[in-house]
């Protein structure tokens, strides 16, 4: 199918549409890790490029949060230029077979280009994953790095912000130790997004070139209890970043929610991806799901978590929602890939108490209906309980998915770091200075819960604010 | 990696590590705990720490070998390390002059009460220290719990050394004013010591052990419910006030994996051969 259109990239009626990702048989994958989507060909990759126009005002880099120079890269890939073209994209990312499979791209690159007026956007993500894949088989180098500048920063936080940072650093020839509280590097690309939607081998490669641009990464060592930021600059660091992120789960505080089978997303997800529990007892780490599964909440951590229950043997796993699905904050994509797998939907309802057995495990979860009313602050329209509406719904797993809350314990360490209500860092807008000299910040410790592509380009700012601040 | 200088085995199956981590032991206080890790494919096992000895820059820690993954802690020997330790984590205890303390650890917990103990007397309290188990074979620190102590006594489930069972302590806690009661041990004892001073209005400070993963505050494994209201083990406490602690759901959470952890224990034993190699590699 897609081989007769890379036969005729000038076929007009082609030229609009994209051409598609071959992705694993969804009955298939509802029973293993493995990735769902495979990845273009070199010739699906060129047949794609093609459709670029190279805008002379290109409307996908004003939308990228780290400035990607998009038409220049897809030119490159016009050319078979390979190599050239995944320099142009490091250049901007150092991230970018991450990048390529878990940026919203509809959301930002690939909402304003040109060709999606009229049909299909680029598939710039795809076309930044072939790369960044296509660079992994050959084997990654690393650049020439500028001699060194004596200079140390301290990277609070190995996720997508931290590493960004300490990646650009690294490359203005800065010494740079990041500090990881977990085992692994990573942050929520290792903890908390699936295998089968991004591999654990791609995350670790990505470190790996942070490593080769002379990076050093400290495991183990949780900040704030280990050491201060103040311990960091007695140790003689010139700056730090704090990229800590959004991490501790929220509950509903609703009566039941300790019963056993309950996880928060965070468990959930943390015992999977970042303990394997899916290869339990191979991985010492172990894992419940029963045959009943009920995810509450709709974002993309709770279509994870869903996906990751039908993977490890539920009969059914039913996403509860308390709006409909055009409110739905999840990806359409994996929201998609959800359906198709087989994951069902339970709109405008909200878990209210949950009820156990015996033995304290959870059996059943009584949830009350809802219904839209006038918009609220979010510009969404606000759900209210429908009185009289409540039923039962059998449950033996339910896994909670209604958002993560900055972490604390900087914030609680850190004498003088100004904070909002809401446990964030306050940041200056151009540069991600905190209130602290020569502290920055940037990620979801500053936005809230968010994107990975929005903390890569916080990030990245913070870097050159810090490059500008020390020399 | 995290070298082992010092091994000893304690009690039958019970074992002290002594560990080079020098930036966790400059930061350890009583009350908090480590999260280990053996190997890459090993869970992560919170361990309350025993002592800190910022001069040789080690850590102490006991344990029990009850299931796969300390067993598998308990091969390791002196001069081998450990992949990963990561802490000190968890509030420290309150330690400060309240007058007399009653300290009470119970089974593989009477290690780290030693920490505590020992905090308590330097901090000016009296200090009257209980520590039991279920038989005789499983009381160690016997000597060091006694050399910190204004009173020591002993006791165990079948009294075959000590006195039989924790009824005793009502007569220790209405012959004397005691200002402050701390407990570590198991669930059971923590129920049992807390509803013996809940009548004699003594502040009673218990150590929790759920179970946790992160061991930082992310996972919520490790939620407990006192006053009504959810807790985090790791970032609230460990320690909390026993008059307010829901124990049946501290008993139940604790035993949400239990066929899981048979069969993780099973599995080592049959072919737990391999784990090991994997570590050393």
């Amino acid at each position: 199918m897609s081989n007769a259109k890379a036969e005729q990239p000038k076929c007009p009626q082609d030229r609009w549409r994209a051409v598609e990702m071959p992705k694993q048989d969804p009955k298939v994958r509802a029973h293993n890790f493995d990735e769902v989507a495979l990845g273009y060909t070199e010739e699906q990759a060129l047949t794609e490029a093609a459709r670029c126009i190279s805008c002379p005002k290109p409307g996908c880099v004003q939308n990228c949060p780290v400035e990607l120079e998009i038409p220049a890269f897809i030119k490159l890939v016009k050319e078979k230029k390979f190599e050239e073209a995944i320099r142009k994209v490091k250049e901007k990312n150092s991230l970018p077979a991450i990048c390529g499979r878990v940026c919203p791209q509809e959301e930002q690159c690939q909402k304003t280009c040109v060709m999606g007026k009229k049909g299909q956007s680029v598939s710039i993500g795809r076309l930044e994953r072939f790369l960044a894949d296509r660079e992994m088989q050959k084997g990654v180098t690393a650049p020439q790095l500028p001699s060194p500048t004596g200079k140390k920063v301290a990277i609070v936080g190995a996720g997508p912000a931290g590493l960004t940072a300490a990646a650009d650093l690294a490359k203005l020839g800065h010494k740079v130790v990041v500090f990881e509280a977990l085992h692994l590097a990573g942050g929520v690309l290792v903890y908390g997004i699936p295998e089968f939607r991004l591999p654990k081998r791609i995350v670790q490669a990505e470190v790996d070139y942070i490593k080769k641009l002379g990076a050093e990464v400290r495991t183990d060592a949780l900040v704030g209890r280990l050491f201060t930021i103040d311990e960091l600059f007695k140790q003689g660091f010139d700056a730090v970043f704090i990229g800590t992120g959004a991490g501790l789960p929220q509950f509903m505080g609703i009566p039941g929610e300790n019963l056993g089978g309950i996880y928060s997303a965070n468990e959930f997800l943390i015992r999977v991806n970042l303990m394997k529990s899916y290869l339990f007892p191979e991985w010492d780490t172990p894992i419940r799901v029963g045959k009943h599964v009920a995810v509450i909440g709709g974002g993309n951590v709770a279509m994870d978590s869903a996906r990751c229950a039908l993977r490890l043997g539920a009969e059914e796993v039913c996403i509860v929602y308390r709006r409909s699905r055009e409110e739905l904050p999840a990806r359409e994509e994996e929201i998609l890939n959800a359906e198709e797998e087989g994951i069902v939907c339970k709109f405008l309802a909200a878990p209210v108490r949950y009820i156990g057995d015996k033995s304290g495990w959870v059996k059943e979860m009584e949830c009350i209906a809802m219904e839209l009313g006038p918009p609220d602050e979010s510009g969404r329209r606000r759900p209210v309980a429908m009185k009289g509406s409540e039923f039962i719904m059998p449950v033996d797993t339910v896994i909670v998915a209604i958002g993560r809350t900055p972490n604390p314990i900087i914030q609680r360490t850190t004498k003088g770091l100004e904070t909002t209500k809401h446990g964030t860092i306050v940041v200056k807008e151009e540069t991600g200075q905190t209130s602290l000299e020569g502290v920055y910040a940037g990620g979801d410790i500053v936005t809230g819960e968010a994107t990975v592509i929005s903390a890569m380009g916080a990030g990245k700012k913070a870097a050159k604010s810090i490059h500008e601040y020390l020399m | 990696m995290y070298k082992i200088v010092r091994k000893s085995e304690i009690a039958p199956k019970i074992k002290l590590f002594e560990v080079a981590a020098p930036d966790i032991a400059a930061k350890a206080n009583p009350g908090q705990f480590v999260i280990v890790k053996t190997c890459e494919n090993g869970e992560r096992v919170p361990i309350t720490l025993v002592n800190a000895d910022t001069k040789k820059g080690t850590i102490t820690f006991v344990f029990n070998e009850v299931g796969k993954t300390t067993r598998q802690l308990g091969l390791l020997n002196e001069g081998d390390s450990i992949l990963n330790v990561c802490g000190p984590l968890g509030n420290p205890s309150e330690i400060e002059k309240f007058g007399t303390v009653l300290c009470v650890g119970g089974g593989v917990m009477i290690a780290p009460m030693l920490f505590q103990v020992s905090a308590m007397r330097k901090a000016g309290n009296k200090v009257i220290t209980v520590i039991g188990a279920r038989i005789k074979d499983l009381l160690f620190f016997e000597n060091e719990m006694k050399a910190l102590s204004d009173e020591f006594y002993m006791a165990t489930d079948d009294g075959s050394k000590g006195y039989k069972g924790l009824d005793f302590l009502k007569e220790i806690l209405t012959k004397q004013k005691v200002d402050r009661v701390v407990a570590m041990g198991p669930v059971v004892m923590l129920k049992a010591v807390s509803e013996m001073t809940k009548p004699l209005g003594i502040k009673t400070i218990v150590t929790l052990t759920p179970i946790m993963v992160d061991g930082m505050g992310m996972c919520g494994a490790c939620r407990v419910t006192v006053a009504g209201k959810t807790k985090f083990g790791c970032v609230d406490g460990p320690e909390f006030d026993g008059h307010q602690v829901d124990f049946e759901e501290l008993v139940q959470r604790q035993r949400m994996f239990l066929p899981e952890e048979r069969l993780a224990a099973l599995f080592h034993e049959r072919i737990g051969g391999i784990n090991v190699v994997k570590c050393e590699s």
